[in-house]
C-alpha cells in the first residue's frame, strides 16, 4: 500500500522536470556553503597578496576585489548569511502567518475583520520600506534582517491560509468532527491545518526567493553585516564602487550565485503548485 | 485604511523592540544621558498614548517637523524630491504594462507552443533577477561599454546647474519650455532606471496577463465572435482584450508598491535624486523626524493610489459600483 503510493508520488515527481531542477540548485548552492571551508580556494576575509582588481583568470576565475580577495571564493562563502536569514525569516513568518490565519478564518466575526484589515495594510505597503523602518530603529545586522523580513512576509501566508480556512470550515469533515464533539481547537489542529499545508509550502518556495531577493536589496542598501563578512548583495554594493572603471566580475559573478539560488526556489514553487492543481498551466 | 497604515507606522517607529534614539546613535556604548536628551528632543520619553496623538494631530495638520540634516520643514524636501520618484514609477509602470502585456498575449494566444514555454522561462527567471544587479549590469553595457546612455541621475551636470524646473516633473518641464533638445537628455537619462524597474516588473504582470488573456478566450461570447467570422485580430483585440484587462488593473494597483521598493534600490542603483534616496540618506544622517516623515508619506500615497486604483476599476468594469 505504502510503496504504491510512494511510487506514484516518485512517478508524479518525475513529471516535474521544473521540481527537480529547482531542487537541484538548491541543493547544490546549499552543499557548496556548507563545504565552503573545504571547496573555497582562498580566504574570503583577509587581504592577499595577489593582484587587486584582476579580471578573471585561470588563478581567480572570477577576479579579485580592491584587496586582492578571490571573487570566487567570497561567493562560495557568500551564499551563508542569505540562506540563513531568508530561511529563518521565511519560516517565522510562515508559522506567525499560519497561526494568525488559522484563528482568523477559523473564528471569524469582528477579530476576522480587524486582523484581515491589518494584515492588508501590511500587505500594501512597499515590503522593502517597511523593512527598512523596522531596521532603521533595531539597528542593522543579522537579527534585524530576521525580524524584519519575517515581519515583512506574515500577511503573505496569513491571505492564503485564511483563504484556505475559510474554504474548508464548511466542509462536511469539519462538519462531521464537530458533531463528533471535537473542540474548536482540535478541529483547527487536526482536521484543518493539515489541509492547508500543500498551498503553504508551494507560498514559501516563492517567499525563500523573495526574501533572498530583499535580503540582497538591504545588504545592497548597507542594512548587513558590517563589511568584511562575505555578503553577495554587500559584494555588489561593493562593485558598484568600482563600474565606472569597467571592472565588470566584481558585479557579475554575485549577482548570477543570487539569481541561480532564487531560481531554484522559484522552480521549486512552481513544480509545487503544478502538483497541487495540475490544470492550472 | 489610511488610518491603520498611519497607526503600523506608528508601531513600527516608536513601540517595537528597538529605540530608535539607540540605533540612530550608533548602536551601543551610548551614555544613558544623550538617550535621555535624544528622546527628550523627539518626545520619545512620553507615554505612548501622547505620543500616539501628538503623531496623528501633526500629521493632519501637514506638520511633518523639521529635517535636521536639511533644515528645511520635512514636507517640502518630500515634495521637492517626489516628482523624481514619480516620474520615474509612471515611466516603469509604462514599460512594465508594455512588455508585461504583450507577453502575456503573445504567450495565450501561442499556448503550449514553444514561444509560450520561453515566455514562462523568462517569467521565472524575472522573479529571481536583484532589480539593482539588473541596472548595474545595464549601466555596464549601456554606459560604460557602449557609452550610449548615461550612467544616472536625471541630467548632466552642467544642465542640472542652471536647470530651475517648474513642476519637478522634467519631462512635463522640457515639453513645457518647448526645448527639445533637454526633453531628449531627460528622457535618455529616464530610459535605463525605469526600463530597469519596468523589465523586472513585467514578468508578474505578463504572467497575469496570459492567465486572464487565456480565461476570456474560452468564454462564450470569444467562440460567438469567431463563428460570425470575425478576423482573429479583431476577436482578440476588440473582443478578448478588453475584458481580460479587468484582472490586470487590479494588479497594476497592487504592483505599484511593489515598484516602490524597487524605486528604492533603482534610486540607490543610478544616483536618482528621489524620496527612496531621501530615506536612505536620512536614516544615515539619524535624521528621525525625515525618516517618519518620508514613511508616513509613502503611506499616504499607497492608499491614494490604492483608492484611484478602485475609481478606475468601475470605470472598465462598470459592473462594480461604489
Amino acid at each position: 500500500m505504502l510503496s504504491k503510493w510512494l511510487l506514484g508520488q516518485l512517478h508524479l515527481l518525475g513529471k516535474q522536470h521544473l521540481l527537480i531542477v529547482g531542487l537541484i540548485i538548491v541543493g547544490f548552492v546549499v552543499l557548496t556553503t556548507v563545504l565552503a571551508p573545504f571547496i573555497a580556494p582562498y580566504d574570503p576575509v583577509n587581504y592577499q597578496n595577489g593582484g587587486r582588481l584582476t579580471p578573471p583568470s585561470l588563478k581567480h576565475p572570477m577576479g579579485t576585489d580592491q584587496l586582492g580577495r578571490d571573487v570566487l571564493s567570497r561567493i562560495i562563502y557568500g551564499g551563508n548569511i542569505p540562506l540563513k536569514v531568508a530561511g529563518i525569516a521565511a519560516l517565522i513568518a510562515l508559522v506567525t502567518g499560519m497561526i494568525i490565519g488559522l484563528l482568523s478564518g477559523y473564528r471569524a466575526g469582528i477579530l476576522d475583520r480587524a486582523l484581515s484589515l491589518v494584515m492588508d495594510a501590511m500587505y500594501s505597503f512597499p515590503g522593502l520600506i517597511l523593512a527598512i523602518a523596522i531596521l532603521a530603529t533595531m539597528g542593522a545586522g543579522i537579527f534585524g534582517m530576521i525580524f524584519a523580513i519575517s515581519f515583512v512576509y506574515i500577511p503573505t501566508y496569513f491571505r492564503v491560509v485564511r483563504g484556505q480556512v475559510l474554504q474548508l470550515r464548511e466542509q462536511e469533515f469539519v462538519e462531521a468532527a464537530r458533531a463528533e464533539g471535537a473542540s474548536g481547537f482540535r478541529i483547527l489542529l487536526r482536521h484543518i491545518a493539515p489541509n492547508t499545508i500543500n498551498s503553504v509550502m508551494a507560498v514559501l518556495s516563492f517567499n525563500i526567493a523573495d526574501a533572498i531577493l530583499t535580503e540582497a536589496g538591504l545588504s545592497f542598501l548597507g542594512f548587513g553585516l558590517p563589511p568584511p563578512a562575505p555578503d553577495w548583495g554587500f559584494d555588489i554594493s561593493n562593485g558598484q564602487r568600482f563600474l565606472l572603471a569597467g571592472d565588470w566580475w566584481l558585479i557579475t559573478f554575485p549577482g548570477i550565485a543570487i539569481i541561480l539560488l532564487c531560481l531554484g526556489f522559484g522552480m521549486i514553487g512552481e513544480g509545487i503548485s503544478d502538483m497541487i492543481n495540475p490544470r492550472r498551466r | 485604511m489610511l488610518f491603520i497604515l498611519l497607526t503600523l507606522v506608528f508601531l513600527i517607529l516608536r513601540v517595537m523592540p528597538g529605540n530608535p534614539c539607540l540605533s540612530m546613535l550608533g548602536g551601543r556604548n551610548v551614555p544613558q544621558t544623550v538617550i535621555v536628551r535624544c528622546e527628550q528632543k523627539y518626545g520619545l520619553n512620553k507615554p505612548l498614548y501622547v505620543q500616539y496623538v501628538e503623531y496623528l494631530v501633526n500629521i493632519a495638520r501637514g506638520n511633518f517637523g523639521t529635517s535636521y540634516r536639511t533644515g528645511n520643514p520635512v514636507l517640502h524636501d518630500i515634495f521637492d524630491r517626489f516628482p523624481a520618484t514619480f516620474e520615474l514609477a509612471i515611466f516603469s509602470m509604462f514599460f512594465a504594462i508594455l512588455i508585461g502585456m504583450s507577453t502575456g498575449i503573445f504567450a495565450a494566444t501561442h499556448s503550449d507552443r514553444p514561444a509560450d514555454h520561453s515566455l514562462r522561462i523568462f517569467n521565472i527567471v524575472s522573479f529571481a533577477m536583484p532589480i539593482f544587479w539588473v541596472g548595474l549590469m545595464a549601466q555596464l553595457i549601456f554606459a560604460v561599454d557602449l557609452k550610449v546612455l548615461p550612467v544616472g541621475g536625471r541630467l548632466e551636470p552642467i544642465t542640472a546647474a542652471y536647470f530651475h524646473s517648474i513642476t519637478g516633473f522634467y519631462v512635463l518641464d522640457s515639453i513645457l519650455e518647448g526645448n527639445w533638445g533637454l526633453l531628449v537628455q531627460v528622457l535618455k537619462h529616464l530610459l535605463l532606471p525605469s526600463l530597469t524597474l519596468g523589465l523586472v516588473q513585467s514578468g508578474f504582470l505578463g504572467r497575469i496577463g496570459r492567465a486572464s488573456m487565456l480565461e476570456v478566450l474560452d468564454k462564450d461570447y470569444v467562440t460567438t465572435a469567431r463563428s460570425k467570422g470575425l478576423r482573429r485580430k479583431t476577436v482578440i483585440y476588440k473582443h478578448a482584450l478588453k475584458n481580460a484587462l479587468i484582472p490586470i488593473v487590479t494588479i497594476t494597483g497592487l504592483q505599484f508598491a511593489l515598484l516602490l521598493s524597487g524605486a528604492i534600490l533603482t534610486e540607490t542603483t543610478f544616483s536618482w535624486p528621489g524620496l527612496a534616496r531621501y530615506l536612505l540618506q536620512s536614516i544615515n544622517a539619524r535624521d528621525f523626524y525625515a525618516l517618519q516623515g518620508t514613511i508616513v508619506f509613502f503611506g499616504i500615497f499607497i492608499s491614494t493610489v490604492n483608492l484611484v486604483v478602485d475609481i478606475i476599476y468601475s470605470f472598465i468594469d462598470p459592473r462594480v459600483k461604489y
